[in-house]
């Protein structure tokens, strides 16, 4: 979270006009890139990330010291093969891994932002995230690529900037957050403002962080990312380090376990008010509402190919929203391929070792490569 | 499987927007990208095969010609193609309607029911044909709803459709369909060829 980690960082000098009405300049946008770029900048893929991911998509975190978030997808001969392309990932603005955000020090008191950090939505954060391309000095990106949240940047930065990819891959997402998302989110929310530590979000200045309230935020959301099958079996009924159940609250079973480290891990590594501000984001997000309730209307302009892909035991974002937005690229006839792919491990599929979807994601994208630069596009 | 490649090439004019439905591993849509035009979509329900085309970079959706045509507008591409899948469906007419109302021009291809080793089959083994082009057993057949090359001539004028070419193939003779040969080509032919629109 935000303390001396030695982060790729651009200042944002450009005022951008956030979707609430604020106006923010001189905002760092922290990020990471893998590979290199080729000489005609033809080679270039800006990955999304989710919620709770952060520019280190491959290789070793520098923060966690574990594998980048997205390791299965990118690095040397993986699907998106790093000896070929020039991966570029940013932290989201309001994100806690160097990008502006609540944890942010307001250089006029010299303390975190906290909760006054303005809300943020997607579209701000892709407009923060087009400013980095403008840097870099890339014309023409080959792919815009992203699961989850990263899959709502996919499709609001094509509506936004309908000719600065060539390809453009959202995965498990959806282009409206459902009831259910937004349920599921305003959960982990209350559970972060109902810990008393939270001090409505000036905890930074009170030294305290809100970490039991994080943590079961996490735990709720971490359900949502697995399969009902899934965790069966998994964990089933098993008991952890013991050999009968011991009457208690203590965690008996696997799962129960299981739970509570992910969400102690969650809390080393994320901060609060960045849960808060990304879940709205999340939330607000209905791309088709932003053109007047017709879909279709924000890819009207743009001659970018998609692929979209959606996985079985996805219950959080289920394939019939990410057919969506299939639909709706078909009913212009955009040019759109579409699979759902069969997997056991829920809407996290994307972020796992699936081999079918690594297999027909790296495929699709080294032919369409080949193809589109055939064509000298 | 390559003449009949062939002759749906030649149907089909240079740069024109073509959609294959049931388009299987993306073989048909291969040849005709190298052949004719690269704006080329396809359709198919099995989720292996949808991965394999996409593999090779064709731009194949998972859907089902049954429910997922609507989604496409009307006359949205100058030809959809059939290959030897109407006889799968649950409602050919409906799909044969479907494909009508997205392609300016529909081409259909039809395993013959009425080739003569067919009949010949069922008249003196009194079983289920099973033949090169018809491998499958009654029990384990895909096909719902076989039927012959007059079936299909006979089936579109009843419903006004314009048959604007039919051709006829036994192994890799070709040789058009008209009135007149209509009942030799039905006993002579393994596979029918049509050129339809609405």
């Amino acid at each position: 979270m935000n303390k001396n980690i030695d982060t790729k960082k651009i200042i944002i000098s450009n005022p951008l006009k956030l979707d609430c009405g604020n106006e923010i300049n001189n905002f760092p946008i922290a990020y990471e890139t893998y590979g290199e770029l080729n000489s005609e900048k033809s080679n270039a893929i800006l990955v999304f990330h989710a919620l709770t991911g952060d520019q280190y998509v491959s290789g070793k975190n520098p923060i966690t010291n574990k594998d980048g978030w997205w390791s299965y997808v990118v690095g040397e001969n993986k699907p998106i093969d790093t000896n070929k392309f020039f991966v570029i990932c940013a932290n989201v603005m309001g994100g806690c891994m160097g990008s502006y955000g609540p944890s942010s020090i307001n250089e006029s008191t010299g303390k975190q932002i906290g909760t006054d950090f303005p809300i943020i939505t997607i579209n701000d954060m892709v407009n923060a995230q087009y400013e980095l391309i403008k840097y870099l000095e890339i014309e023409k990106l080959f792919a815009v690529v992203g699961g989850s949240m990263g899959g709502m940047q996919v499709l609001q930065f094509v509506a936004n900037f309908p000719d600065k990819a060539k390809l453009a891959i959202p995965i498990a997402c959806t282009s409206s957050h459902s009831a259910q998302n937004i349920a599921f989110n305003e959960l982990g929310r209350q559970a972060i403002m109902a810990d008393s530590k939270w001090e409505n979000g000036f905890y930074s200045n009170y030294k305290l962080n809100p970490d039991k309230g994080l943590a079961v935020a996490r735990m709720a959301a971490h359900i949502t990312y697995l399969s009902e099958k899934g965790l069966q079996e998994k964990f089933g009924r098993k008991l952890q380090d013991r050999d009968s159940l011991r009457y208690g609250f203590e965690a008996d079973f696997q799962i129960e376990s299981y739970l509570r480290y992910q969400g102690s891990v969650f809390v080393d590594r994320f901060d609060a008010n960045s849960y808060l501000y990304i879940t709205r984001a999340m939330d607000y997000f209905d791309l088709s509402k932003q053109y007047k309730g017709n879909l279709s209307d924000a890819f009207k302009k743009t001659k970018t190919k998609f692929f979209v892909i959606s996985f079985t035991s996805d219950w959080l974002y289920p394939t019939s929203e990410n057919r969506e937005i299939v639909i709706a690229l078909n009913s212009i006839g955009a040019d759109v391929g579409f699979v759902e792919i069969e997997s056991d491990k829920g809407h996290d599929s994307f972020l796992l070792d699936v081999p079918s979807f690594l297999k027909t994601l790296g495929d699709y994208i080294n032919s369409t490569y080949k193809i589109i630069n055939e064509r000298r596009i | 499987m390559k003449e009949e490649f062939n002759i749906i090439s030649n149907l089909i004019e240079e740069n024109t927007r073509v959609l294959d439905v049931g388009c299987g591993n993306g073989d048909l849509m291969k040849f005709l990208q190298e052949n004719k035009t690269k704006d080329i979509r396809g359709l198919e329900i099995s989720k292996e095969k949808v991965q394999n085309c996409l593999s090779k970079g064709l731009t194949v959706i998972e859907g089902n010609a049954e429910s997922d045509l609507k989604q496409f507008p009307k006359s949205s591409f100058d030809y959809v193609i059939l290959s030897q899948t109407l006889q799968a469906f649950l409602n050919p007419e409906l799909v044969i309607n479907e494909l009508l109302k997205v392609g300016k021009k529909v081409i259909v291809t039809i395993p013959n029911f009425g080739y003569w080793k067919v009949r010949l089959q069922l008249l003196f083994k009194g079983t289920m044909p099973v033949t090169e082009n018809l491998p499958h057993e009654w029990y384990n057949t895909p096909n719902l709803h076989m039927c012959t090359i007059k079936d299909f001539y006979n089936f579109c004028s009843n419903k006004n459709i314009k048959i604007y070419k039919s051709i006829a193939l036994k192994k890799s003779r070709i040789s058009e369909i008209s009135k007149s040969n209509l009942n030799y080509k039905n006993l002579d032919s393994h596979l029918g060829i049509f050129l339809i629109e609405s």
